[in-house]
This record gives structure tokens, C-alpha cells and sequence, in this order.
């Protein structure tokens, strides 16, 4: 069965590709699988009939209980015969209805094969989770299918409408089907029903289920989906709508009965939305024009006949309802294929247009008139004997003092008679000639094309009189219920009883209605509609829509500061809430730590409320450094050296970044935009402030127990070989923090790049040639004095010749150099980066480490920048960025990651000591490699904040002032 | 444990003045904003971490401040610094691109502030009674020609659509 359903899903995928080359030929491949299966399936008869069902299994997600398992007992014997045989003739007579030059052949034909193997899955299916997503997956294939035709709009709102109703009941089914296997803590179908529990929670379970099921089979209220898909193409409608997907609510509900027919309120409701359905099917079919929906809601009322009578819950009800189940199928797609035929024709289903068919195609007249005997219940057809079984049924309930049976009793024969009247308006429609109508043209018929539905329509005929035989297949599945004692068996003919009495009264009425149906017609059409399902679901989207609408419209309002407003109030809201149950107040408070707190507080604060006030960008970069360099302070009084020494160089750097930007914009802040509002603003910030205040009293007040940092220091030493603890928790200990933080600052940087540089970001930094460099280098090693002396003139400096102290000096512009920086920067960077290299060796145990070095090395390099220009940066740091970014954070991964090769967990740090000659004691910690990574990654952000900020932006603004003088337009 | 008041009215200033700032519109102003919001939270962790005391390094017998809380800051530090460093390049970019330095209202959302009307087609659709009209084999006269048929919808659909755009519009400018 696996194997198969494999083969189901590898052939629909290489389909479109066939199709190119076959045409509509391909669906002589795609019958191929589908009358394996029903072969496969015939097989599996004896094993059927002796009760032990073959089972496939295939654990999935054992964690969900999800498997896939498969089960072959005689209900899904039944209808996996009648899915995958009408299947194969479906698809067979598919080759002549498309023509070669249908649109989309090749998608339809790998969709409708795919349907038809998810359809096997599904009534073979034992696990619920997998028939529900088999049960969706029907629903996404018969979107596809109603929607063939994407040209016209009736089949894409036909399509939209099927899906949206039946995922909705889909989903609803979900909600059950998992409280029903989280109960009983099996997802076996088989066994659930075996269990049987009862129960509210079951209850509720079970209705959820049934509105699935009814949904799917279009029952009152959701049958509206039904003749609004009629827009799929026939062989669709054929297949989908009246043998397999409609008939897989059936299918559910008639697995289920077994176990869950005395569920409170499944009789009278499933017996009620039946009998209802059944008559408002019928009395619909009876106006139709088009033969398609006239047939659609003739299923729609068979559909309510089926749940009638395989809801019921008795023994012969079931055996009654498998057994309308079938012939159902034989005939109503049968009908359908005839009505594909003849539109296929003659160019039209309309009723009113058809005129002296059945004299001109009498084989499809002859096929057409057998199928409605089937379907009108005509003795000694196999719809016959299923509606005088479903009758029998009836009378015995009735008999036994049943109201639900009486009930049956009379909806069904009303039913009955309504169909036998669409029925005979349906051949008389379709083949009768009628005056003042345009007789057909004559047409050979093809003998092909008519064999399909000749198969089906025989098949309601000649099984007929073996129903007795089917009958003892099929109770392999009523005697699933209780016996009541009556001991009936399908039979084609059971002799002058009450049920035939009852059939023959509503042929003869029906008939006869018929006989009269301009009076009839007359009068229906002063009955109003009672309920029009369509026009509620269309209003039911609208008002959606309307509210969608609405809700996105009043809370996006595309305002940023309108969001953070939002999420500002919402957190004061909440976490304000929280604080106000709290009940541990701390019970006293340090006013201040040293005097220096006091007096760096009072300036950061000074600044701050500045920073409310500045109106110029330099002003505001300023004032922000000031609180930068405050903390920083604060931090160093606080005993925390590395931080402080970490936030005075990322404040250094920060201001470097905030002017090299702010130098292209103007200096004065804008004030037309963000003025509005101010006390609004003030007061969620006021509000922010104080609750965050609050917050620090609360949470440290409410620390009692002894903090997991005290074991720190020694964890730091014995196992980080570190004593600078900080240092040793961020590469060792916490090292993942550190290492998703490196990610982070590879993205920013890398977006830092890609923001400034607007094409790529490989490194185009213009260098100083290596022999030009390397000429100014033995320049600068002779005495200076021989350069100079032949323009040398004391006392006036020329700046264009004066002498380089950097490598790319003399690229700057001359009244951008500043001798005094440039000697500076000179002498400073080597010791500077040696500094760096010292701080993140030294880092392990003193203050320092990875980030503190990484910033140091930056601020070397922005030196070299700002006193030289991006010609000086590119000689400086001869190397991409994302490189350094890159080889950064390979260290840091591979330190963490190759202990996990070795065995050992994640971020293991091995260490190393040794003594070696004139260097002495010398240790190693592979944590060092890791902080390595850091200050890589470290240098590489700063390098790719200079290189984009400065470097680009200089490039970008000497390139449209070049433009504005030689005049063109940027 | 208590809090010292001088950190807590810090940070509660730092808070302020900073979420006042990021509610802006100048992306100069939220920049700065973010940077207070970042050294006030800073701030938050260092205040709940504990007592001051001596630096933490293995050996210090004198009682030492939290280190933990310390990584945590300098990480925040670092990532503070990649992010504002990302802020300014948006800056720079909106700059160069329109000569903007502020954060405007996306005028997609606005638009869609104005509509009235629903999006989904609530008219009733009627099907065709064939799916081959005149392609049939042998067609009667009055069948169907579904190209012309699709063709029409085409532009019933088009116009319907120009219908909604004049209609929204209107209703815009009103």
C-alpha cells in the first residue's frame, strides 16, 4: 500500500514532463496507478473477508503518535475500490474530453493523479493525524482542479470558496480528532472506535469532528461549496463530486459510527442535517436548467440521503449505507460523465437548449436511462436494492417504536420522491425533443469515449443482482454494531414488502409530479428561499474583510514613533502592574557609593537634560560622549576595570563614527519634524524612567539568596586558567553569549558595508603603490635633509612638498593635512597596537582581553584615517574587512566547535604550559584563540565602520563635487 | 540587598531623556535616544548586579564586585556599538538618498488608512452552462463562444478595478 501510494506521488511528479510529449495520451499512464491499486485492493478480498485487515506501518513522528500506518478493513476496502476504479475510468475517459490543446493539461493531470492516490491514502489511512492531513491535502488538490480553468473568474471564486469552506471544517476537525487521541492516548483509528470512550470532552470531540466531515460532504449548512464547483471541468466533477472527495465525510462519519453513533446529539442532529439536506437538495435540483447543477444538487440531496442512513447506528442501516454508498458512486458519476459527453457535443448543458439527443446518440441515451433508474431507485438496479435496504432498515426502528425511525421513514420517502422527479427532468432534459428547440446535429458516436461511462452504468446494472454476494463482503463492517436481532441481508429482491410499497409510491408519485411539473414549477416558485448559504458566506467574508480593514487601518498607522509609543505604554502597562502586586520593598537605600558617583552622576545628568535641549549635531555628539565617558567612570568605581576601559574606547570610537557622518549633514538638528507632541513624549518617557527606576529598587531588593558568582573566581582559575575573571566568563565560561555576539557585530558590520557601499562590498580602498610606498620608506631612511634642501626655503613650508610622515600624506589635499597629527599618529601607532597585542595576551589575567585590544588596534587604524585620509586607511590595513570578520569568527567557532570532534563539550579549553629558555614560564589556553577571534572581529568592525563611514563617504563626496565642476548631473 | 539612589536616579534620567528622544522623527535624535537607552540599561545591570567592591580577579581577598553582570555589560557594550555604527550608516544613506534626516510615515500603511471598501469580489459569479460552447463537436447555434466570454470578464474586471481606484481615491481626498 506504501509502495503504491509512493508510486501515486513519483508519477503525478514526472506527469507535466510526459504530458509535453503524449498529450492528452498521458492519462493512459496516470489510469496505470490507479487501476494497480484497485487490483492491489481486489488481492486483498480474502483477507478482507476472513477479519484480519492487512496493515502497513512506518513510524514518522512517534513523539505526535503520528505514523504512517495503514488498514484495510472492509469499509476502506470498499471505498478504496470505488475511489481508485472510478478513478482509472475517469482518467481514462479524460484522453478524449481535453483536447491536445488544453491549458495547464500537464499540471491537471499530475494534480488529478495526486488526488486520486491522497483519496486511496484516505480511506486506508488508521492514523487520525495522517488522515487529517490526507483529508487537506484533498482539499488543496481540488482547489487546483476546480480552479483549472485560472482564465475565468467564476472558477477562481468557485475554487477559493471550496477551499476556504472546507479547510475551515478541516481544521475545526483537527481541534477534535486531537482531544479525541490526547483522551485516549491513541491516534489508531481502528482502536479509538475499539475504545469507544465516552464523555463531555468526547462529546465536544466529536461534534469538532463532524463539522469536518459535513463540511466536506457539503451537508446543510456548508452545501453551497458544492454546485458553485461545478466550475471544475467535468471528469472533476465526475470523480471529486460525486465518487470520492464528497464522499470522504461520508466515509469518516461511517468509520466513526461503530464507536460513536450513541454519542449524545449525533443521531438527532446527523439524521436532522440529513433528512433537511436530502429535501433541500432535491426540491433545488428541480429548477435547474443546467444539467451539471441540476446533477450537483441531486448530489447535495443524496449526499443528506447517505448521512441519514449511515449515521443511523443500527446494524442494517450500515450494511444499508455502504451499500448506497456504492451505487451511488456507480451512478451519479457515471451521470456526470454523460453530461460531459454531451456538452462536449453539442456545446451546452442548458436543459432548455437540447433538443432530439436521444434520437441521435442513442448508446449515451441508453447508458444516461440506466444510471437514473439508479439513481430514481427503478427496480432491480443497484440503487434499487441500497434504497430498499436503507428502507428496510427504517421499518425496523420504526416498528420497534423508534420516533428518529418514523422520522427517517418519511424524510427519505419525501426525498425519494423529489429525486425521482429531478431524474426523470433530467433524461427528459437532456434527450427529449421539444418543440421550438433547435434539434442537435448529427454526430457519429465514439465508442471510446462512451466506455467509461457505459462501465459505470452497467456495473449499477449488473451488480445488482450480486448485491447478496457484495452483502456478505460488506458486513464484515455492519456487524461492527450491536445486533438488534433482525437478521437482514442484501438482496435484489425481498418480495412485496413494506419497503417496496414505500419505493413504488414514490416512484409513481414522482412520476406523476412530474407528469405535472409546470404546476409544480408554478407553484415552487412562490416558496421563498429559506436560507441562502452562499449569500451568508459571501456577507460572512465581506464583514472579514471589512474588519481586517478596519483593525490594520487603526493600528498600522505607519508612524515609528507612534509604534514605540504603543510598545513603550504597553510594557509601563504590564511590568507597572506586575510591580504594583510586589510585595518585597527593599527596606533601605544607599544614598551614593563614593563621593566621585555623586559628582559624575551630577555631570552625566547635566548632560543629558542638555542633550533634550541641542540643537546642533556636534553639540549632541559631544554631550552624548560626555554620559559615554561618565559610565565609563561610574563602571571604575564600581570595581568593574574592564568595562570601563571597554566603554572609554567604544565611546571613542563611537564619536569618531558620529562625526564622520555628521560632517555630511548639516549642523543644525532639524526641528520642523518631531517638535509635535512634546509633553506626550516626556510623559512616556518620564513614565518609562520612573518604572525602570522602580524595577532596579524591586529586583535588587529581591535578592536574597547568594549569587552564582561567587564560585566564579575559582571556577575561572582552576578550569579557565585565567585569574582576570571577567575575561575567562566571556571566552570560557559564557563563551556562546560571546560567540552569538560576534555574529552580531559581523551582521552589523556587514550592513554598516552594504548601507554605504552601494554596489559591492569587496575591498576597492585605493593603496599607495607597494613600489611608491616602498620608495617613501627608503626615502624617509635617508637623512631628511637631502629631500627637502633642493626646494627648501626657511621659513615658508610649502604643504604640497612638505615631507611625509605617513605613507599616503601627500594624496590629502594640502589644507586637509595637519603636520602636528600626522607626527603623532606616527609615533603613536606602532606602540598602539603593540599596546593591543599586549592588552589581549595580557587580557587572561589582567584587565583587557579580546575587546578591549580589538578597539585599541581600531583606534590605531582611525588614527591613521583621520590624520592621513582613506589613501593612509588603505595603506594602514591593507586587507578586507569582511575577511578579518570572517577568519574573527572562524576562530571563535572553530574553538568552540572542534572540542565537540574531539569528543569533549563544546568551548572545552585545553592549557598548555611550558618553560622556555629567555622567555620563561610561558602559558597557553585555547580560550586565547577564542579571544583572538574577538579582537579579529573586533578590529574588523571598526575597520569596516572607517573604511564605509570615512573612506567611502569621501570617495562618494569628491566624486559629485568632480561631477558639479565638470558640470554633468550626479 | 539596597541600591544606590545616585546610580538609580542616573539611570532613571538616562531612561527619560533617552525614550523621549527615540520618539522623535530626526534619525539624528533616536540614534542618540538609543545610545541613552543602551548606557541606561547598562546601568539597570550593573545596579541590580550588587555592592561595589574590588575588581574581580582570583586571589582578591577584599570583597569583590559581580563579574557576571559585567560580561553581560561589556557584550551590551560592544553590540550597542555595532548597532548605532548601523544607525548611522541608515542615516547617512537616507541622507545621501533624500536629503532626509527623518523617519516618515510609511505611505503604504497610510493608504491603506483611507480605503474604504473590502478587496474581495462579493458579487455573485455566474458560471457558464458549457465548458466547450462553439469548440464543441458539433455545436448547436446558440452556443457560447468562451473566448469572447473570457475576453468580456477581462474587462468588466478591469473596469470594476478602475471603478474601486477612482473610488478610493475620492474618498482620499475627502
Amino acid at each position: 500500500m506504501i509502495v503504491l501510494l509512493a508510486a501515486f506521488a513519483l508519477v503525478s511528479l514526472v506527469i507535466p514532463a510526459l504530458t509535453r510529449r503524449l498529450h492528452t495520451r498521458v492519462f493512459f499512464v496516470t489510469a496505470l496507478i490507479p487501476a494497480a491499486a484497485f487490483i492491489y485492493t481486489l488481492l486483498q478480498t480474502p483477507a478482507v473477508l476472513a477479519d484480519t485487515p492487512p496493515t502497513e506501518s512506518i513510524p514518522w513522528i512517534s513523539q505526535l503518535n503520528l505514523d504512517l500506518s495503514f488498514r484495510v478493513d472492509t469499509l476502506s476496502w470498499l471505498l478504496a475500490l470505488v475511489v481508485t476504479g472510478v478513478g482509472t475510468l475517469v482518467m481514462l475517459y479524460c484522453i478524449k474530453y481535453f483536447a491536445a490543446s488544453e491549458e495547464g493539461l500537464g499540471r491537471f493531470a499530475a494534480v488529478f493523479l495526486a488526488f486520486t492516490g491522497t483519496m486511496y491514502g484516505l480511506v486506508i489511512a488508521d492514523n487520525v493525524y495522517l488522515l487529517f492531513i490526507l483529508w487537506e491535502a484533498t482539499t488543496v488538490f481540488s482547489f487546483l482542479l476546480i480552479g483549472h480553468n485560472t482564465g475565468r473568474l467564476a472558477s477562481r471564486i468557485a475554487a477559493m470558496q471550496a477551499l476556504i469552506v472546507t479547510t475551515a471544517g478541516g481544521l475545526v476537525m483537527l481541534v477534535g480528532l486531537v482531544m479525541l487521541a490526547e483522551r485516549t492516548g491513541t491516534a489508531s483509528l481502528a482502536r479509538l472506535i475499539d475504545l469507544a470512550p465516552e464523555g463531555t470532552a468526547v462529546t465536544i470531540a466529536i461534534m469538532l469532528i463532524l463539522v469536518g466531515a459535513l463540511s466536506k460532504s457539503a451537508i446543510v449548512p456548508f452545501q453551497f461549496w458544492l454546485p458553485s464547483a461545478m466550475a471544475a471541468p467535468t471528469p472533476v466533477s465526475a470523480y471529486l463530486h460525486a465518487a470520492a472527495m464528497v464522499q470522504a465525510g461520508i466515509y469518516l462519519i461511517a468509520r466513526l459510527a461503530p464507536g460513536f453513533a450513541q454519542t449524545p446529539g449525533w443521531q438527532p442532529l446527523l439524521l436532522g442535517l440529513g433528512v433537511f439536506t436530502m429535501l433541500v437538495g432535491g426540491w433545488r435540483a428541480l429548477t435547474q436548467v443546467d444539467l451539471k447543477l441540476l446533477l450537483a444538487y441531486g448530489t447535495v440531496s443524496q449526499l443528506g440521503f447517505l448521512l441519514t442512513v449511515v449515521s443511523f447506528g443500527t446494524r442494517t442501516a450500515a450494511l444499508a449505507g455502504v451499500a448506497l454508498l456504492l451505487a451511488h458512486a456507480l451512478f451519479k458519476a457515471a451521470l456526470f460523465l454523460v453530461v460531459g459527453l454531451i456538452d462536449h457535443r453539442v456545446g451546452t448543458r442548458d436543459l432548455t437548449k437540447l433538443s432530439g439527443l436521444g434520437r441521435e446518440a442513442p448508446f449515451l441515451t441508453t447508458i444516461a436511462v440506466i444510471a437514473t433508474a439508479s439513481m430514481a431507485g427503478i427496480p432491480f438496479t443497484a440503487g434499487f436494492v441500497a434504497k430498499e435496504s436503507v428502507l428496510a432498515s427504517f421499518i425496523e426502528s420504526a416498528s420497534a417504536g423508534s420516533a428518529l425511525g418514523w422520522i427517517a421513514i418519511v424524510g427519505v420517502a419525501v426525498g425519494s420522491t423529489l429525486t425521482v422527479v429531478y431524474s426523470a427532468r433530467f433524461v427528459w432534459g437532456a434527450f427529449a425533443s421539444k418543440n421550438g428547440v433547435e434539434t442537435v446535429r448529427p454526430l457519429h458516436e465514439n465508442v471510446w469515449f462512451l466506455s467509461s461511462p457505459a462501465i459505470l452504468a452497467a456495473s449499477s446494472l449488473v451488480l445488482a443482482p450480486f448485491f447478496g454476494t457484495v452483502g456478505t463482503v460488506l458486513e464484515g463492517y455492519s456487524t461492527q454494531f450491536v445486533s438488534e436481532g433482525y437478521d437482514y441481508s442484501l438482496k435484489l429482491w425481498h418480495g412485496f414488502d413494506a419497503a417496496f410499497f414505500i419505493s413504488a409510491a414514490t416512484l409513481l408519485i414522482g412520476l406523476a409530479l412530474f407528469w405535472a411539473r409546470t404546476q409544480v414549477f408554478a407553484l415552487q416558485s412562490l416558496v421563498p428561499a429559506i436560507v441562502d448559504s452562499n449569500k451568508l458566506y459571501r456577507s460572512t467574508l465581506r464583514t472579514l474583510d471589512r474588519v481586517a480593514l478596519r483593525v490594520t487601518a487603526t493600528t498600522q498607522r505607519g508612524s515609528l514613533p507612534f509604534y514605540l509609543t504603543v510598545i513603550l505604554l504597553v510594557m509601563v502597562g504590564s511590568v507597572g502592574s506586575t510591580l504594583a502586586l510586589n510585595r518585597s520593598w527593599p527596606d533601605s537605600i544607599r544614598l551614593f557609593d563614593s563621593a566621585g558617583q555623586l559628582a559624575i552622576g551630577a555631570v552625566m545628568i547635566v548632560a543629558a537634560l542638555a542633550l533634550v535641549a541641542a540643537k546642533k549635531r556636534f553639540q549632541a555628539a559631544v554631550l552624548v560622549g560626555v554620559v559615554g565617558y561618565g559610565m565609563a567612570a561610574l563602571f571604575a568605581f564600581h570595581g568593574a576595570p574592564d568595562i570601563a576601559l571597554t566603554q572609554v574606547l567604544v565611546e571613542t570610537v563611537t564619536l569618531i563614527a558620529f562625526v564622520l557622518v555628521l560632517r555630511r549633514l548639516p549642523a543644525r538638528l532639524g526641528k520642523a519634524h518631531g517638535s509635535s507632541r512634546r509633553v506626550l513624549r516626556a510623559a512616556v518617557g518620564l513614565s518609562v524612567g520612573l518604572l525602570m527606576g522602580i524595577v532596579a529598587i524591586v529586583a535588587l531588593g529581591a535578592r536574597s539568596a547568594d549569587p552564582i558568582s561567587a564560585s566564579l573566581p575559582d571556577l575561572a582559575y582552576e578550569i579557565g586558567h585565567g585569574r582576570n575573571v571577567v575575561n575567562v566568563v566571556l571566552v570560557d565560561i559564557r563563551g556562546w553569549d560571546t560567540l552569538g555576539e560576534l555574529s552580531v557585530i559581523v551582521a552589523a558590520a556587514t550592513g554598516v558595508a552594504s548601507l554605504v557601499f552601494l554596489r559591492s562590498r569587496t575591498d576597492n580602498l585605493p593603496r599607495v603603490s607597494e613600489a611608491r610606498a616602498r620608495g617613501t620608506i627608503r626615502a624617509r631612511l635617508k637623512p631628511s635633509r637631502e629631500i627637502v634642501s633642493s626646494e627648501y626655503v626657511p621659513g615658508v613650508q610649502d604643504p604640497s612638498t612638505r615631507n611625509a610622515w605617513l605613507l599616503a600624506g601627500r594624496k590629502l589635499a594640502p589644507e586637509n593635512r595637519s603636520i602636528l597629527l600626522e607626527v603623532v599618529i606616527r609615533l603613536l601607532f606602532h606602540p598602539l597596537i603593540v599596546l593591543s597585542l599586549y592588552l589581549l595576551f595580557a587580557g587572561h589575567n589582567l584587565p583587557g582581553g579580546g575587546f578591549a585590544a580589538g578597539l585599541v588596534a581600531g583606534l590605531a587604524l582611525a588614527g591613521r584615517y583621520l590624520a592621513g585620509g582613506r589613501y593612509e586607511l588603505g595603506a594602514a590595513a591593507p586587507f578586507d574587512a569582511g575577511r578579518i570578520l570572517g577568519v574573527g569568527l572562524v576562530l571563535a567557532a572553530g574553538t568552540a566547535t572542534v572540542p565537540l570532534l574531539l569528543g569533549a563539550d563544546a568551548l572545552t579549553s585545553t592549557f598548555f604550559e611550558t618553560t622556555i629558555p629567555l622567555l620563561g614560564h610561558v602559558e597557553f589556553s585555547t580560550s586565547t584563540i577564542f579571544d583572538i577571534g574577538v579582537y579579529l572581529v573586533v578590529i574588523g568592525m571598526v575597520l569596516d565602520v572607517l573604511r564605509s563611514l570615512g573612506a567611502e563617504i569621501d570617495r562618494q563626496r569628491e566624486e559629485s563635487s568632480e561631477s558639479l565642476e565638470s558640470g554633468s548631473t550626479i | 540587598m539596597n541600591a544606590s539612589l545616585t546610580l538609580v536616579i542616573i539611570m532613571v534620567v538616562l531612561y527619560s531623556v533617552g525614550v523621549y528622544l527615540l520618539l522623535e522623527r530626526s534619525m539624528t535624535r533616536v540614534l542618540l535616544g538609543f545610545l541613552l537607552v543602551g548606557n541606561a540599561t547598562n546601568l539597570l545591570i550593573l545596579i541590580v548586579s550588587g555592592p561595589s567592591g574590588a575588581a574581580a580577579f582570583y586571589g582578591e581577598d577584599a570583597a569583590t564586585a559581580d563579574p557576571l553582570p559585567q560580561a553581560f555589560i561589556l557584550t551590551a557594550i560592544v553590540i550597542t556599538f555595532g548597532v548605532s555604527a548601523f544607525l548611522l550608516a541608515l542615516i547617512y544613506r537616507s541622507w545621501r538618498l533624500a536629503n532626509a534626516d527623518v523617519v516618515y510615515d510609511d505611505t503604504e500603511d497610510l493608504a491603506m488608512g483611507r480605503r474604504r471598501t473590502s478587496v474581495t469580489t462579493d458579487r455573485p459569479v455566474d458560471g457558464d452552462d458549457t465548458e466547450f460552447g462553439t469548440r464543441a463537436a458539433a455545436a448547436i447555434s446558440t452556443a457560447v463562444d468562451l473566448e469572447k466570454q473570457e475576453e468580456r470578464e477581462e474587462q468588466e474586471s478591469l473596469a470594476a478595478e478602475r471603478r474601486q481606484q477612482e473610488l478610493d481615491k475620492k474618498e482620499g481626498d475627502a
